[in-house]
């Protein structure tokens, strides 16, 4: 590995952890789609930075474009409480308009700014190395190692700091203004922290794959646990171990590093996404089935107790009676047989005892619907679990 | 050129004409099925259809490798249903709630469509320039061929839309109601999803990807403003739209350097921005009006109360008395008292006011109430 690879990838790695962070807190309150409209509305703030600074890593650009991402936010706020448009309009009327003047001036100005659009959406974090920042002539390292290292360590420390007043805001943001904690200060605090992480990963990984380094490893993270905690250090780690992954995928394949980059955290989540244990969509799916089956059992329980006449228990008239196709009746007696909870003797299904005391129960929870009657029943019903 | 000159071209100048016609009949389809988006709280789904669309764009490419435009809108087609059904599946099998679906989707399909075009940009086939238009959109390029396709489309969803308004309407509305009624809610839905991804995957050509979901948003909402109605907010909105398009590509056209998608996009922030302010029905300027005219006559009416409440200890209701007591109400009562001599509900006297038998009357009758 030459140096410039380590280094490559070591700017990856801070980017991933520093949008990881802020990420996780967007997706627990609903608001991941903001850190899309602010990646794309920073850039009028950029160019404008852009004539000022003439530097593209200027801290003072960065400040600037992370205002723009702020304003973005309150003027997202203010159109949803005219009460027009719903919140989602909003940001979709916002940040396109801010987008477009970005493009347009730009445009009008191509003479005098190197900056591309493209780029500006893009990023490009092979070139990342040769932008070195010097101190007194010594080179320390590239720049924007050291910007987004400095965002990671504010992000960290806010975090530390914040910790308990983040939980309880983005929990329940009415317990945390009766605590005292301004639900307020917190939302627009970590709306700027978004803004300046956004602003300072732009030029390594652009503005729309921005958007996937802060959700997708929360996202994915998400499925995996509940615990916030947790969740931080999972969503760290999906988000590092996919940005370095990404870069030799770019290497292997010789193309954007944001792209594949982006693309092995799509497959990081595909593959949470179908196979988590329990909030994957194959244990979503599974269990769903078997819910429905249960449900048939019960259904199909509770009519052998209504009926005594052997007509009606005629395993055959069952078919007909509860209008389930063959596959279905064939699942539902044999689960009740295996549990012990009817006999058929001459295709006349009877309840056995345990089956009758099963049936009492269940019917006693579902006209109190008190939780207690079925309690040990959980261990072996998904349906009881809810 | 100025704008003048663009509008005496428009009729002459076949370049400019299909581009305004395609820009035009855009903003139509968009504007009608945008309100369909907007009123299903689905808004931001154009925005992560238009950018899921990118990677079938790519790949239609390296699997053909012609750059023929309709095949490749095919490709988008295809991969903006597949990311639509996806925030889909997010959303009703998993606690991801709908922002992060729309949002991953988004993001995750524009990142792999990133990867194609760079892996594609590398190969050594001199073909594959130009690709990259789908990003911002280019409506020079548009040719009488993709505005024909546009028009058919738009008729087909016209067709499509009068055919089965009934039920886009009621399952809009109702989706329950629509559901016991018997509707196939299933079939209607993704009817009304699929024909918005076709406007979107249009849309980008001319557009691009990053600015679509304004193209469809936009027009919508301003429409909205102005209107309760199904019918005439789609009418508006394809009205709004058109001529954010022609007007759009009017500016472009007269100014040097200026891409025409960002401008259609502003244009069409404007009308937002106008009919929120300016709507007659929801503007807010004019509920600011309702609510100052609504504070005066509050305040009217508690002035009012109170000369009510002197005027009542006398026998005489007319009997003056000095404005100076009416102090409580300090600085409002001028122009109340004005008002109400006006009215005729008191009569003012050097500095006393007495209480007309009429607005005895209409004070009595504010405590009736």
């Amino acid at each position: 590995m030459s140096t410039p690879q380590i280094e490559i990838q070591l700017i990856a790695a801070v980017v991933a952890m520093a949008c990881a962070i802020p990420g996780v807190f967007l997706v627990l309150r609903k608001m991941a789609l903001i850190s899309d409209a602010i990646s794309h509305s920073i850039l009028p703030g950029i160019v404008i930075g852009f004539f000022l600074t003439e530097d593209l890593n200027s801290p003072w650009l960065i400040l600037l474009a992370a205002i723009t991402g702020v304003i973005t936010v309150v003027l997202v706020e203010g159109i949803q409480k005219t009460g027009l448009v719903k919140e989602d309009t909003a940001i979709g009327l916002v940040f396109p308009a801010l987008f477009s003047i970005g493009v347009i001036l730009i445009a009008k100005n191509a003479n005098d700014i190197h900056l591309d659009v493209d780029a500006v959406l893009l990023g490009e974090l092979a070139f990342a190395p040769f932008d070195r920042l010097l101190i007194a002539e010594i080179d320390v390292g590239p720049k924007s190692l050291w910007v987004m290292g400095g965002i990671l360590t504010i992000t960290i420390g806010l975090l530390i700091a914040f910790f308990k007043e983040l939980k309880v805001s983005t929990f329940d943001a009415g317990l945390s203004s009766a605590l005292g904690f301004s639900p307020v200060v917190l939302h627009y605090g970590l709306m700027s922290i978004s803004s300046v992480t956004v602003v300072g990963a732009f030029d390594a990984v652009g503005a729309v794959l921005v958007v996937a380094l802060m959700i997708a490893p929360a996202a994915t993270a998400y499925l995996l646990t509940s615990d916030l905690k947790k969740m931080l250090v999972l969503s760290v780690v999906f988000g590092v171990s996919s940005a370095i992954a990404g870069y030799w995928v770019a290497h292997l394949l010789d193309a954007s590093i944001s792209g594949s980059m982006t693309t092995v955290l799509g497959i990081v989540f595909l593959m949470v996404y179908l196979f988590a244990p329990r909030k994957g969509l194959i244990a979503v799916m599974y269990r769903q089935r078997q819910q429905r089956t249960e449900v048939s059992l019960l259904t199909f329980l509770l009519h052998l107790n209504n009926h005594t006449e052997k007509s009606e228990r005629h395993i055959n008239h069952l078919n007909e009676h509860i209008n389930w196709q063959k596959v279905r009746s064939q699942t539902v007696v044999d689960l009740a047989q295996k549990n012990n909870m009817i006999t058929v003797t001459n295709n006349i299904v009877t309840l056995t005892p345990k089956g009758k005391e099963f049936t009492d129960l269940a019917l006693e929870y579902i006209v109190t619907n008190k939780d207690d009657k079925i309690e040990y029943m959980k261990d072996d019903f998904f349906l009881f679990r809810g | 050129m100025d704008l003048k000159e663009y509008f005496s071209l428009v009729f002459s100048d076949y370049t400019l004409r299909t581009i305004t016609l395609g820009t035009a009949i855009l903003g139509a389809i968009c504007g009608m099925l945008g309100s369909f988006a907007v009123l299903r709280k689905q808004s931001l789904l154009g925005d992560a259809i238009s950018h899921a669309a990118l990677p079938g764009i790519a790949l239609a490419f390296m699997i053909t490798g012609t750059k023929d435009t309709n095949l490749l809108l095919l490709g988008a087609l295809v991969s903006g249903l597949i990311g639509t059904f996806w925030i889909r599946g997010i959303i009703t099998k998993t606690h991801l709630k709908s922002d992060t679906a729309l949002g991953l989707v988004l993001s995750l399909f524009f990142g792999f469509g990133m990867l194609l075009l760079t892996f594609i940009q590398k190969q050594p086939n001199a073909n594959q320039a130009g690709l990259d238009k789908y990003l911002f959109g280019q409506a020079a390029t548009l040719v009488e061929k993709d505005v024909t396709l546009m028009a058919i489309v738009t008729g087909i969803c016209l067709v499509v839309l009068l055919l089965f308004w009934k039920e886009f309407k009621i399952l809009l509305f109702d989706a329950d109601y629509t559901k016991t009624l018997g509707f196939n809610t299933r079939f209607i839905d993704i009817l009304i999803t699929f024909f918005i991804v076709l406007a979107i995957v249009l849309g980008l050509q001319t557009v691009g990807v990053v600015l679509m979901s304004a193209m469809l948003l936009a027009p919508a909402a301003a429409a909205r403003q102005w209107t309760n109605r199904l019918s005439v907010m789609i009418l508006l909105a394809a009205v709004f739209g058109a001529f954010s398009g022609v007007l759009g590509t009017a500016i472009s056209a007269s100014q040097n350097n200026l891409s025409t998608g960002p401008v259609i996009v502003l244009v069409a922030s404007v009308f937002v921005l106008f009919s929120f302010i300016f709507s007659p029905g929801r503007g807010v300027l004019f509920k600011q009006v309702r609510f100052w005219q609504n504070r005066r006559d509050l305040k009217l009416q508690k002035t009012l109360q109170f000369m009510f409440d002197i005027a009542k200890t006398h026998e005489d209701i007319s009997h003056p008395h000095a404005i100076k007591i009416l102090n409580n109400f300090q600085g409002f009562a001028k122009t109340s008292l004005k008002e109400m001599e006006e009215k005729n509900w008191v009569k003012v006297q050097g500095q006393e006011w007495s209480l007309t038998q009429d607005g005895y009357n209409a004070a009595e009758n504010l405590y009736k109430q």
